[in-house]
């Protein structure tokens, strides 16, 4: 590992203060579960870690009937499944939440990183970079590429958008506030993430010298919604497809739908068309599977991935009938 | 004829031989207190670490290690492959360094710069029409009857089929390596995670001697108390080992080199692959009639073998060609059970096409063709496929292929059978009886994992009438008596044979020496339940201590051997499993339900650690069956999947229900004892293959059974 220089500020102020104008100088440091096997393999090469373990604003699990409820970036995957609250009102975070399947990652493993853990692309993570271009060409469309994207796919970003929780709160309206070194701004999550277009850029908006702090997730009192990941394993394992519904019911009728997949694209990807086969009408499960049918509007298979297209008209109708059957 | 002297007690007379005994180091292992080769940290110790190539094929043109050998901490730097050398596989190993730390050996091999010459290479060959002819060598076809009459009699029902298995890894939870450390007089200690203690000096020294460092193999010793995993790709020191002990020698300091999980992954351990075309015949009435095959495989530059088919059941009239594909993935090794896995897979699933064809239940459909079987098997597999059956509930949840159940969960079952020889190796180990009671075995032997000192402590503790804690039990290190290697499945044959010798002698020493205070002679007396007592007359006895206490000051040593007097062990096992999967039919997610598991090995020392080698050979072949596969890229010729994350493995909640049961008894006991490590993994990939296939009503043809082939599969049966 590259040596380092070690940074513990006590404010988030201070904490964008360290940071650098530039990607790559400085990584931030939070639950440590992707950053410190990154720079491990060499992947990531900063001068500088900037931990966040002693910024106590951070921690803030906060759930208020009417304004929702705030996350602060270093809480736990562990402490959001415990809320009781988050388990009453935003049951399919919890889901979301325990899909990863290790106690220590969920002991470890904060909100914020979650949302801003790097792909897990192989190509990415054996030094070929996020784009994995090789000779001016993408490894990945002929390559090895069974997990990767199947939406927003055009290139030349192939990879997949890792997050569990991204998709849920993108569906419930969630936003996020960063921080920098002259003040924030709020955005909502949906648009915090981004294709790169080259190697230089991340997959999201945040400037390098910005700190995520807190998370936003309206009430969602009158909301039935779910996550549903399709897993080739139980034990600890990305899931192959993962879909989060929020849909707003008046009379068994849909009055607003959100789908969002996750692990189909560079983004966690919003599936319009499916919320729009959705409004208006009564969920059933022929619905449903029309749902389904429409998320996968616009999908393209890569060599070896074609059936995640399948997975995704799957996961989108079992996450809709497991909303409407209150299941999460 | 008089009863062999050795031959192991009856029945009613095993107090602990045939029970379910715990493994005696089961409070070290669970403790953390039992210490692998990877907890070995020696005063002064040094951190090895090795360069390796990120090119499946190149020369090596130049390796500069100036920069490295001035860095901190930098006590030794060794070049294993200099200018000119040819790597065939990415992972090979350049060059090597040992530091006073961990992170300053790392950073000093990234210091290290090799210049290479890129040549190309080729690491894919299941789609054999873009395999070029020189990395191809066909071995001929191998015939047996007329199998083309065979396939042209009007009445025969003909099946064809593609079949096949990628390479996979090892994946030892304890990579390879060792800890070398010299003497001041030029003497080597090694703590090496082995299969063949006994053989690590001769090797190290042959190795080192290669290398110009001169060492006799006398002045070597290698010691391996635990080994976290080997699975047949631990046989050799290897020549990380050697660095090792070259590293130490330099820096005269110990050096520990074990591979990192990459590496480990990489190049220490490979399964090869096997692929093929198949057509099998039967008459109507389901009797197997001729067989065609067009088989290859790849275990990278060597050869890989080629897997004997059809496997167990031998078909009168057959034809078999295979071709050997020369790959730069990485060095082959043999994966418990070579050839067989691979064999069973194509072979049972073939039947299993053919059985569904016909319209037969697959178990009547091998009850038909079991006359097919070597002879000495026949009888144990009919009584194994009842009691799978049986265990199974075979007649209750088997349907023809396809359940026809609404939803999208479908449920199947699926039969294979295996054998395996297993016969004990050569070995020998050293019994003391001391005159103050105690006991103590010594072996050059090593314990996989596999309860080899269980088994060695109940043996001597049976023999002697003791308990299992009053004999203790030594092994893992070169300097006691040798012992084979850990392969195979020749162990506990091995170890329980000469360990019965060696402890019937000792205890006729002792009978002796006590018989005349009883008033008796030696073949009067018998050791039971801590007792030297006169048969027929309890009362007339001493317990163990005063018995020992007759020697006076002269231990009783006697070597047991293998093989020797007697007929206590055989080979030639066999065994039938079932598998119960549910598919999701809309993902194409197998789930394991259950796995039931028929095994016989002759004579079982302990019931315990038999069934768990069942039970861990079970979890591999759910491993392989579903999820592994060594993902290598076309261009860059490089392992994808070199790691935790995207080399899969089950976990417990992925495995199922799984029921063991061990055939024992008449027929079973009088053939002695036979190895088991290796059987029970041989079936469960063709068992889960033709579950799936009951389940679904089409042919899922190559593992892993991954939700993109099995949604593959589901597809094009829908078209067909």
């Amino acid at each position: 590992m590259q040596a380092f220089e070690y940074a513990r500020p006590k404010t988030v102020r201070s904490a964008a203060h360290l940071l650098a104008r530039r990607w790559g100088e400085t990584e931030i440091l939070a639950g440590g579960t992707d950053l410190v096997s990154l720079m491990k393999d060499g992947v990531a090469r900063p001068r500088r870690v900037v931990s966040l373990r002693d910024v106590a604003e951070l921690r803030r699990l906060e759930f208020d009937p009417r304004m929702g409820l705030t996350m602060g970036s270093m809480v736990t995957l562990h402490e959001l499944i415990a809320k009781p609250e988050v388990a009453e009102y935003y049951p399919a975070i919890v889901t979301a939440a325990q899909g990863v399947r290790s106690e220590q990652l969920q002991n470890m493993g904060t909100v914020g990183g979650d949302l801003l853990q790097r792909p897990r692309d192989w190509y990415y993570r054996n030094g070929y970079g996020l784009l994995a271009e090789w000779h001016g060409r993408s490894l990945i469309p002929n390559g090895e590429n069974r997990y990767n994207a199947i939406l927003g796919n055009s290139g030349p970003a192939y990879f997949v958008s890792p997050s569990s929780l991204a998709p849920i709160l993108i569906a419930l309206g969630g936003g996020v506030r960063l921080e920098g070194p002259r003040g924030y701004r709020d955005v909502p999550l949906e648009r915090l993430y981004v294709i790169p277009k080259s190697e230089s850029e991340r997959e999201h908006s945040i400037r390098p010298d910005e700190v995520l702090t807190n998370v936003y997730v309206p009430s969602a009192s009158k909301i039935a919604m779910a996550v549903y990941e399709v897993r080739e394993k139980q034990a600890l394992d990305w899931p192959l497809i993962a879909a989060a519904v929020a849909l707003r019911l008046n009379d068994d009728k849909v009055e607003a739908a959100r789908v969002i997949l996750g692990q189909a694209a560079p983004i966690p990807w919003p599936c319009l068309e499916a919320e729009k086969a959705l409004v208006g009408k009564k969920v059933t499960e022929t619905v449903a599977a029309a749902a389904g049918q429409a998320a996968v509007h616009g999908a393209r298979a890569l060599s070896h991935n074609g059936y995640k297209i399948q997975l995704a008209r799957v996961a989108v109708k079992r996450a809709v009938m497991a909303a409407v059957k209150g299941v999460a | 004829m008089a009863e062999c002297k050795y031959n192991w007690p009856k029945a009613r007379d095993r107090e602990l031989i045939g029970h379910s005994i715990d493994r005696i180091d089961g409070p070290e292992k669970s403790s953390g207190r039992a210490k692998y080769t990877y907890d070995t940290n020696r005063p002064g110790l040094l951190f090895g670490r090795l360069v390796t190539c990120p090119y499946a094929h190149a020369k090596v043109n130049a390796v500069d290690t100036s920069k490295a050998g001035k860095m901190p901490g930098v006590k030794a730097v060794v070049v294993i492959n200099g200018p000119g050398s040819e790597i065939q596989w990415a992972g090979d190993l350049v060059a090597a360094v040992a530091a006073t730390t961990e992170p300053e050996a790392e950073d000093a091999a990234r210091a290290i710069h090799v210049e290479y010459q890129q040549l190309p290479h080729l690491v894919q060959e299941e789609d054999l029409s873009k395999v070029p002819a020189a990395s191809q060598k066909p071995l001929g076809e191998q015939r047996q009857g007329d199998p083309e009459k065979a396939f042209a009699d009007p009445n025969a029902v003909i099946v064809e089929g593609y079949y096949g298995l990628p390479v996979i890894t090892h994946c030892c939870l304890e990579s390879h390596g060792s800890v070398a450390e010299w003497t001041a007089d030029g003497r080597l200690k090694t703590w090496t995670s082995t299969q063949y203690v006994s053989g690590g000096p001769g090797e190290f020294g042959a190795g080192l001697r290669a290398q110009k460092v001169q060492v006799d193999d006398k002045d070597i010793e290698t010691i391996c108390q635990y080994i976290g995993g080997g699975f047949g790709s631990k046989f050799s020191v290897d020549r990380w080992g050697i660095v090792a002990a070259q590293l130490a020698q330099q820096a005269k300091r110990p050096v520990k080199l074990m591979l990192d999980r990459a590496t480990e992954l990489e190049i220490a351990g490979a399964r090869p692959s096997e692929y093929a075309k198949i057509r099998v015949a039967a008459s109507k009435d389901g009797t197997l009639t001729g067989w065609e095959s067009e088989s290859w495989g790849t275990g990278g530059m060597g050869p890989s073998g080629a897997p004997t088919i059809p496997y167990v059941i031998d078909v009168p009239n057959k034809s078999t060609k295979h071709t050997q594909v020369f790959t730069n993935i990485g060095p082959v090794r043999a994966w418990r059970a070579p050839n067989s896995p691979q064999a069973c897979l194509v072979t049972m699933s073939a039947f299993d096409d053919l059985a569904a064809k016909l319209g037969m239940d697959p178990l009547a459909f091998l009850r038909k063709n079991i006359n097919l079987a070597p002879e000495f098997l026949r009888k144990s597999y009919l009584e194994e496929l009842d009691k799978a059956s049986e265990l199974a509930e075979w007649p209750k949840y088997w349907h023809p292929r396809g359940d026809k159940t609404a939803g999208p969960i479908k449920r199947g079952l699926g039969v294979s059978l295996h054998t395996w020889f297993g016969r004990g190796h050569a070995g020998t180990g050293q019994i003391t009886v001391r005159p103050d009671g105690s006991v103590t075995v010594q072996s050059g032997t090593q314990d996989l994992g596999t309860g080899t000192r269980t088994v060695i402590n109940i043996v001597a503790a049976d023999t002697f009438g003791l308990p299992l804690e009053a004999v203790e039990v030594e092994i893992g290190d070169s300097r006691y008596p040798r012992d084979g290697a850990s392969g195979g499945s020749t162990t506990v044959g091995g170890v329980s044979a000469w360990t019965r010798r060696g402890a019937v002698d000792a205890r006729n020493e002792l009978f002796a020496a006590v018989a005349p205070s009883l008033g008796t002679t030696p073949d009067q007396l018998e050791a039971r339940e801590g007792h030297i007592r006169v048969k027929g007359d309890p009362s007339k006895s001493l317990t163990w201590k005063q018995a020992c206490a007759k020697l006076g000051v002269k231990p009783i040593q006697t070597l047991g051997r293998n093989p020797g007097p007697c007929d206590l062990i055989s080979g030639g096992v066999g065994g039938v499993q079932i598998a119960d999967v549910s598919v999701d039919t809309e993902t194409g997610i197998v789930k394991m339900n259950r796995m039931v598991a028929v095994q016989d090995c002759g004579l079982i020392i302990d019931m315990k650690t038999a069934e768990s080698q069942v039970f861990g050979a079970l979890i591999m072949g759910v491993c392989y069956s579903l999820y592994e596969e060594k993902v290598m890229d076309e261009t860059l010729g490089i392992m994808l999947n070199p790691n935790m994350e995207f080399y899969k493995l089950a976990g417990i909640g992925d495995i199922g229900e799984f029921k063991v049961h061990m055939m024992t008894g008449p027929g079973y006991d009088e053939r002695g004892v036979i190895g088991l490590g290796e059987p029970p993994v041989i079936s469960p990939g063709a068992a889960i293959s033709n579950a799936v296939a009951n389940a679904i009503g089409v042919r899922v043809p190559t593992l892993p059974l991954t939700p993109e082939k099995v949604l593959a599969a589901l597809e094009k049966g829908a078209v067909a």
